[in-house]
């Protein structure tokens, strides 16, 4: 059997290329870059055979799955696999983005390039390590590894604040992961205490295993998986960001090196969004249907809040870098509505964002290393003055955006659907519930669409305007821009190694948005796997919920009570019907367009009419 | 009766083996000649070599210790805990006691400045204490056997004097004659307050005698099993209650860490991490020993008043610690009020006991947490100190954060060790530091401390902000060229190690959190052997 020694080479190669960087001498820069490449690229190719030998379809089943003892008498161990298709998807983004940045980063670092690219790896390696980790603890291990090589990728090769972004990253995502940790430790408790009667596999013995883990944590009660999942909703909603923790966010991604924030935006994020999903969602059900309005609500005002906050920025990196935040909530929104639409949305949303935000840092750090300016009030028109550029700035902006045809359209498109789907998860209320979120979502996306296309009318079209520097102004004080000569962008337009660096992201996007069906099948089954103990909780919370609602007011008692109930069975099987076949029209949709919009109306009119 | 009397000695080998070369390396110290200035710390590595392979040979070899750690207990264990730090610190403390200089005004405040009872050596141009030095340095490690051994309070005392006034002398005489009235300072400091500590809990041993009616341990938990570990008498319970806060002094804990900023920072480095490391170990391994009286049916929580607290002083410990080393400017200064702190951490352990009602697995074994953060908090420190001894700015061993500032720009393995303490110390994984604190934690858990697990990982966190103040400094700040790094390279040795041990104990040290754990666990039987040689040795006399 070759294939569970895939999942090491997966881990070892970029540690081992990592390691060989730290203790091999007189290494000249060139060479450094080159070794990096070949280390992250043979990543790659095991994560592509990965996925080849990977049996899609049992893809909500573990595979892959290998481990060897760690420390045996907490019942650690290092224990890897691929849990579902959605590690597999993560792991692929992961090794995918860090060649490309390796190559977007070719002349960028030019000091210190030996722990730069040496950081990279180890960066690579916990990040694919979090993916693929089935051991809490080990998992923890991984997350929490993140902090430090991007601590001083941040911290050596940033730019003016540095410093301080690398220690408020750190302590901010350090501090609330503590949090985490002392739930994951609790759920470990709980099932090392539970009597081994209950039939549970790892039951009366101390065990980390996650999917062990999350059968115990389905038996807590109430309060009990109220405090675990805050613990762990703690360090991951720091590290998603989730609007008002996202304050660490714009400082270390505005601060960080192109190859920082694209790893930060690309994945590092999807940390966050993974923890939520994988952890906090099937091991504490009930706390999550029940906090399910509140996180969505957040998640919420993120989305609109960031998005005002872009709209106002004049920082090219900056406005990215918050646009992550509104994205984010997309993703959390549609994790939370807690029905499959919206979490396949989510987890493509994961995917879709890494890739388009990622490429939207890239291509922000070539116009930095050739302007050293981000200010869109210092620099205007470079479609004129470097095309090609221009051209994948506006693709990825339009990506981002969610123009149908491109990646974010699908995921965006399946996150609203599915909160507006989502009566049980976030209630149905006139004022607050999933129609009006779903609503309010949709500003947000109008919103992206505002920001965005305005700083690619800033920095893309009008007049070609470049940066005055200092001593150049001086002599240029009495002369009116329009008049000067042309000005030439240092370095011209894209060479041939950027438009490498790009154009493989540009491919995946459109892929990802042209064909989104394959992935989204893949993904459906783990989804409705993972979901499924929180979806049968918020449909009981609802039910709940109504009846108490209902028999406040006592004359209508008998005769509501009667009807709901009917209503509410009859309601369900429906409402899994439709899921089921609107996920299967989600392709053909994000390829119509317009369409799109008026199935999911459609489909949310004939939800709102079966609900009382 | 002799043979009897030699067969029981053979369970005092090892510490024997440490009092032998304590005599051979004071002897070698008197030698002046310049080939010789390295034989003392050699004498001393020997002869701690000697007594490890002797505990591993108590055990059964080393093929016995991989199967099943059938002969370990907690003697054993802390003897080769005591070995094995004893060992770096050798290397850290190299050249601790550099040579003395013969000048004038050196000589006569040495002849002032006397604490111990060294006999002055004047006239000699350089008089050099390697040799005194580095038999303090192994008696104390003797000491902290011996207290792992004590069966009997009085015992236990003398154990414990035994590792603390050898320290006196270390610091006293750690430093060269520009930086010595620092030395002394912190020397005085630390002997008055630790005569203190030691008139409170040898009251606190009184009172323990007074309730019981017998110094020995064993006695003193057939009483408290006749009255439930709950309803023990009042006296019994102040008497603890004295102890630990005399021992506290020893552990460097709230409410007796006041001491601990002003003797490391005026201590050399290297002294420092000793005193960070050694009289900890011994203050925990006879906090486990007495509180151990409580524990009459196979180790439950400390309970009562008692087990209130240490709940305080675990908490106040912690944060305490924390906070006051947020606001030092003196990385020593950081560095020993977190010493505080993780006593504050091992603490949490030593008030959750052994909890093992899960079958399987060492979560819930609070008290071999204790032993095994004790070896992770001690490489973390050790390297960290082996650091700063390696950096000197004017004449001065380094102290604040602008001497380590860029230092991986000058020296990376420098700046590397640095850095894998503070994350292990941190708690980051997968470094040894975190497996500690899962040991710690996850037993405070299994023991129902939940909130205490709280303020613990927020105190982890806390901590995290100067530690990587440290850590931060050493990679990104400028690089000081006014900063010289010494030529020791046995300290930037010791460093690399317990760095590198520090990553790799972490991620395979599982069996060494099941031989703490097992050695937690068997405490009566290794007790027994020793209290036996007491005993033996009473006959013996006319």
């Amino acid at each position: 059997m070759i294939s569970p020694f895939l999942i090491v080479a997966l881990l070892v190669a970029p540690l081992a290329g990592g390691l060989a960087l730290v203790l091999i001498p007189r290494l000249s820069a060139v060479e450094i870059r080159a070794f990096t490449l070949v280390a992250s690229l043979a990543t790659l190719v095991f994560a592509g055979i990965l996925a080849a030998q990977y049996d899609w379809a049992h893809s909500s089943q573990m595979q892959f799955e290998w481990w060897v003892p760690w420390v045996e008498s907490f019942g650690l161990k290092f224990s890897f696999g691929l849990m579902d298709s959605i590690s597999l998807w993560l792991v692929l983004l992961t090794a995918f983005l860090v060649p490309v940045v390796v190559l977007g980063s070719w002349s960028a670092v030019a000091e210190r390039v030996r722990e730069f690219h040496a950081w990279l790896l180890f960066l690579e390696a916990a990040m694919l390590g979090t993916f693929v980790a089935t051991d809490l603890i080990f998992f923890y291990v991984c997350f929490e590894f993140t902090l430090v090589p991007l601590y001083f990728l941040i911290g050596i090769f940033g730019s003016e604040e540095r410093l301080k972004a690398a220690r408020v990253f750190f302590l901010y995502t350090f501090t609330a992961s503590m949090l985490t940790f002392a739930g994951v430790l609790y759920v470990a408790y709980f099932n090392a205490n539970l009597p081994a009667t209950l039939g549970l596999p790892a039951a009366g013995r101390w065990t980390f295993s996650i999917p062990d883990l999350i059968q115990a944590g389905q038996r807590m009660s109430p309060s009990q998986q109220t405090w675990v999942f805050l613990a762990l909703l703690a360090g991951f909603a720091v590290k998603v960001p989730l609007w008002p923790w996202h304050t660490w966010l714009p400082l270390a991604h505005t601060e960080a090196p192109t190859a920082g924030s694209v790893i930060l935006a690309g994945v590092l994020l999807k940390l966050g969004t993974y923890g939520l999903l994988r952890l906090a969602i099937p091991m504490t059900p009930l706390a999550a249907a029940q906090w399910a309005p509140i996180v969505g609500g957040l998640a919420l005002v993120g989305i609109l809040w960031a998005a005002l906050v872009c709209w106002v920025q004049r920082d090219v990196k900056k406005l990215v870098a918050y646009s992550s935040v509104s994205h984010l909530g997309f993703c959390v929104l549609g994790m939370f509505a807690l029905n499959v639409i919206g979490g396949t949305g989510s987890v493509l949303y994961m995917i879709n964002h890494g890739l388009s935000t990622g490429a939207l840092f890239l291509c922000v750090g070539m116009i930095y290393e050739r302007l050293h300016s981000r200010d869109m009030d210092q620099m205007s028109g470079l479609g004129r003055a470097m095309p090609v550029w221009a051209s994948f700035f506006v693709f990825f902006a339009l990506a981002s955006v969610g123009l149908p045809g491109l990646n974010g359209f699908v995921s965006e498109f399946l996150c609203l659907l599915g909160t507006f789907r989502a009566v049980e998860a976030y209630g149905r209320g006139a004022v607050v519930g999933a129609h009006v979120m779903a609503a309010a979502a949709g500003l947000g996306m109008i919103g992206s669409a505002i920001y965005i296309l305005y700083m690619v009318g800033r920095v893309v079209f009008g007049p070609l305007r470049l940066v005055v520097f200092p001593e150049e102004s001086k002599l240029a004080m009495g002369m009116s821009l329009e008049s000067a000569a042309v000005p030439t962008v240092p370095r011209g337009d894209l060479s041939a190694r950027e438009i490498l660096t790009l154009a493989p992201i540009a491919l995946a996007c459109l892929w990802l948005g042209l064909f989104p069906a394959p992935v989204l099948k893949s993904l459906e089954k783990p989804v409705a796997r993972i979901t499924a103990a929180a979806v049968t909780e918020a449909q009981k919370l609802s039910i709940d919920r109504l009846t108490v609602g209902v028999a406040d007011v006592e004359h209508m008692v008998a005769a509501e009570n009667g009807r709901i109930s009917a209503s509410e069975h009859a309601g369900r099987g429906i409402f899994r019907k439709t899921a089921g076949t609107l996920l299967n029209e989600a392709p053909e949709a994000a390829a119509e367009g317009q369409g799109g919009w008026r199935i999911s109306s459609g489909g949310g009119r004939v939800d709102s009419r079966m609900n009382p | 009766m002799m043979s009897g009397v030699g067969e029981k000695l053979v369970h005092l080998w090892p510490e024997m083996a440490l009092l032998v070369g304590a005599v051979l390396t004071a002897a070698a110290g008197l030698c002046t000649r310049r080939r010789c200035r390295a034989l003392p710390a050699c004498l001393a590595a020997v002869s701690l070599g000697v007594s490890g392979a002797l505990v591993l040979i108590q055990i059964g070899g080393l093929p016995q210790l991989g199967g099943g750690l059938a002969g370990l207990n907690l003697v054993h264990y802390v003897r080769l805990l005591v070995v094995g730090l004893g060992l770096l610190l050798v290397l850290v403390t190299v050249n601790a006691a550099e040579a003395w200089s013969g000048s004038e005004q050196a000589d006569r405040q040495v002849g002032s400045g006397r604490i111990g009872g060294l006999e002055q050596r004047s006239g000699s141009q350089v008089s050099d204490h390697r040799g005194e030095f580095f038999a303090f340095f192994l008696m104390s490690l003797m000491g902290v056997m011996l207290v792992a051994g004590a069966e009997d309070l009085v015992w236990l005392f003398l154990a414990l004097e035994l590792v603390s006034l050898p320290t006196y002398v270390m610091i006293a005489i750690s430093r060269r004659p520009q930086e010595s009235s620092a030395a002394w300072e912190a020397a005085v400091k630390y002997f008055f307050l630790g005569a203190l500590s030691v008139a409170i809990f040898l009251y606190g041993f009184a009172l323990i005698y007074g309730a019981s009616g017998s110094t020995r341990l064993e006695e003193i938990r057939q009483l408290v099993r006749r009255t439930g570990p709950e309803n023990v008498p009042l006296l019994l319970n102040v008497g603890l209650a004295l102890a630990v806060v005399g021992l506290s002094f020893k552990i460097a804990a709230v409410p007796m860490h006041f001491y601990v900023a002003d003797v490391y920072q005026g201590a050399s480095a290297a002294v420092s991490a000793f005193l960070a490391v050694v009289p900890k170990t011994a203050g925990f391994v006879a906090l486990v020993l007495v509180l151990g009286v409580l524990d009459v049916d196979g180790g439950a929580r400390i309970p009562g008043v008692l087990g209130v607290v240490l709940w305080i002083l675990a908490v106040l410990s912690m944060t305490v610690g924390n906070t006051l080393a947020l606001l030092q400017r003196s990385v020593r200064r950081v560095l020993a009020y977190s010493s505080v702190a993780h006593s504050g951490y091992m603490l949490v352990g030593l008030l959750a006991g052994v909890n093992l009602s899960v079958e399987q697995g060492m979560l819930g074994n609070g008290l071999g947490g204790v032993l095994f953060y004790l070896m992770a908090y001690g490489l973390g420190v050790t390297a960290a100190f082996a650091v700063l001894g390696s950096l000197e700015h004017a004449g001065w061993e380094a102290d604040d954060y602008r001497a380590i500032s860029g230092l991986a720009r000058r020296s990376g393995p420098l700046a590397l060790s640095m850095l894998l303490a503070m994350l292990s110390l941190i708690g980051l994984p997968p470094m040894v530091g975190f497996v500690g604190k899962v040991y710690l934690f996850g037993s405070a858990v299994q023991a129902g401390y939940m909130a205490l697990v709280v303020v613990a990982v927020l105190n982890s966190a806390i901590s995290a902000v100067y530690y990587l103040r440290i850590a931060g400094a050493c990679y990104f700040g400028a690089a000081q060229e006014a900063v010289e790094i010494a030529a020791v390279p046995s300290r930037r040795v010791a460093g690399m190690i317990a760095g590198i041990a520090a990553v790799l104990l972490g991620l395979l040290g599982g069996p060494l959190v099941e031989a703490a754990g097992v050695a937690a666990q068997r405490r009566p039987a290794a007790v027994q052997t020793v209290h036996m040689l007491v005993r033996a040795a009473e006959k013996l006399q006319p």
